[in-house]
């Protein structure tokens, strides 16, 4: 299909093409995006085909009409960390500036299946954040309170009210972790985190966008203080703007362009047990133990924690964070202490200092930055996509990432979440 | 798991140690009791870092053992660790 236009007409999913697809054997599917040659300029090129970058390029297409865009990818669309996390979704935010940016997300996933014509298996089963002490409820009441000022759902859980939503939770006299309360965002959820990438891959070539994979940046070619295309391992590509939507690897990307950034990228690890029967049906999370425990529709019991604690770009974890997250796992949910664990994997997470991303412009002229998304990029997809495209398009932020820039970090508007100093170890 | 090689303790899991990263990073102006730092060389001093994907001088605390700050050099990809000093010795901070 190499640079051809695909016939929309028989690949838009629907259960009628699905109908038509069964008669003929499933052998007419066509493939879900092109595999184009780069061309020699574009209006925008975007760095990065992970789930933000290639929604930025969609809503580049389809909201600001700006269709000459390329995703270079370095490796594979679905490769990178969009296929390697933990696949929450929600809004449940303290800081203003925060709250709207992942609620306008948390509502563009609410339509996302519809609005790709992809199915990404968007399930808003809530996420229960449990608290284990009397403080840690007061803290938990005091974000709650903050979710109702701003307009977002949420729903604080008596003991009584978390034991009938997860009955399995440690409820017993000698519970290691007690089980104090919770707080609840209902709206929030899980989606399945290969389709977003897909979804949008699909979506965007749809819309005209170039999506090229294997093909890595190896610098950026500027003149008089202004980005004018990009170096690759396929050649030179002249371009109008440059965003870069890299996770993990913006500190070396932006280094090309000569920029230092508040970032240390680190390792992040989840894993995955045997599949087992049904018997969670939400997301339980313990901000206490920095836990996170869902089961996936296969069955596997997914978990998640903390950083492996030092800069890491190596995409595989070591021991001890394993060791933290099982065993609170298991302290949590005594069910789960027969169950074999199947699969771990890493992700390299870009940190920043405040643990709120960056969405930016940047000192170079028509380049910008998307990055430093730290542990909470997945739930941001459509929303980083959104508002970076609106950055880009009237090269100037959007007022939802306005408290994303760079130069919050000199200016002393940084946002940080739990209020704590300059450590790149925040949500 | 990584085995750091305190110079004080001998070779011990990386579970004993805290990390303090970028070993790089230096207070800009004040320190030595001249010029105070300008706003831009504090915010840098605060939150830029060198963040590469190679080799990487870092610092480390021996928290659970001798409780001395070191400073070791460390490959970021493939996690080899090529030497490990004191900081009062090796460090650049």
């Amino acid at each position: 299909m190499t640079g051809s236009n695909l016939d929309w007409t028989i690949v838009r999913y629907s259960v009628f093409s699905l109908a038509r697809q069964a008669l003929a054997g499933h052998a007419g599917w066509p493939e879900a995006w092109r595999k184009p040659e780069p061309k020699r300029r574009y209006d925008v090129v975007i760095i990065g085909g992970g789930g933000h970058g290639l929604a930025t390029a969609y809503y580049l297409a389809k909201l600001h009409g700006i269709t000459n865009v390329a995703v270079l990818e370095r490796g594979w669309i679905g490769g990178g960390n969009t296929g390697r996390n933990t696949t929450i979704v929600r809004s449940n935010y303290f800081l203003k500036d925060n709250a709207f940016f992942y609620e306008h997300a948390l509502k563009l996933w609410e339509g996302l299946s519809l609005d790709l014509n992809f199915n990404v298996m968007f399930s808003q089963r809530g996420n229960i954040i449990l608290t284990h002490d009397f403080g840690g409820a007061e803290g938990a009441t005091m974000r709650y309170n903050a979710l109702r000022l701003n307009g977002i759902d949420g729903e604080f859980l008596t003991r009584e009210e978390v034991r009938r939503r997860v009955p399995d939770l440690d409820f017993s006299p000698t519970a290691r972790f007690p089980v104090f309360g919770a707080m609840n965002q209902p709206r929030s959820g899980v989606a399945r985190h290969d389709a977003v990438a897909w979804g949008f891959a699909r979506a965007a070539d749809r819309r005209g966008v170039d999506i090229i994979e294997n093909c890595e940046v190896t610098g950026f070619d500027i003149a008089n203080g202004q980005v004018t295309g990009v170096r690759t391992s396929r050649g030179e590509i002249g371009a109008g703007k440059v965003g870069i939507a890299v996770a993990g690897h913006s500190g070396t990307v932006a280094a090309m362009a000569g920029l230092r950034l508040p970032i240390e990228t680190h390792l992040l690890q989840a894993m995955v047990s045997e599949p087992v029967k049904p018997f969670l049906d939400t997301v339980v999370i313990s901000p206490g133990l920095h836990l996170y425990v869902s089961q996936t529709d296969k069955g596997e019991v997914l978990m998640g924690g903390a950083l492996d604690g030092y800069n890491s770009y190596s995409q595989r974890g070591t021991w001890p964070a394993i060791e933290d997250v099982v065993s609170a796992s298991v302290a949590l949910l005594p069910r789960l202490r027969g169950l074999k664990l199947m699969r771990t994997w890493g992700g390299v997470m870009d940190m920043t200092m405040d643990g709120a991303p960056i969405i930016s412009k940047t000192p170079i002229q028509h380049l910008y930055l998307n990055g430093g998304w730290c542990y909470g990029g997945f739930k941001a997809t459509p929303g980083s996509g959104w508002v970076f495209a609106s950055t880009i398009a009237n090269d100037a932020p959007h007022p939802l990432n306005e408290g994303f820039s760079l130069d919050r970090f000199r200016s002393g508007r940084t946002l940080t979440e739990r209020g704590v100093g300059n450590l790149p170890h925040h949500h | 798991m990584l085995l750091i090689s305190c110079p004080f303790c001998g070779e011990r899991p990386e579970d004993e140690f805290g990390f303090g990263g970028d070993a790089s990073v230096r207070h800009q102006g004040g320190g030595d009791g001249t010029e105070p730092a300008s706003v831009e060389q504090y915010a840098d001093y605060l939150y830029l870092r060198d963040n590469p994907k190679g080799r990487h001088a870092e610092y480390w605390v021996h928290r659970y053992g001798c409780r001395r700050w070191l400073v070791a050099e460390r490959d970021t990809v493939t996690h080899e660790i090529f030497s490990v000093k004191s900081a009062s010795e090796g460090g650049t901070g």
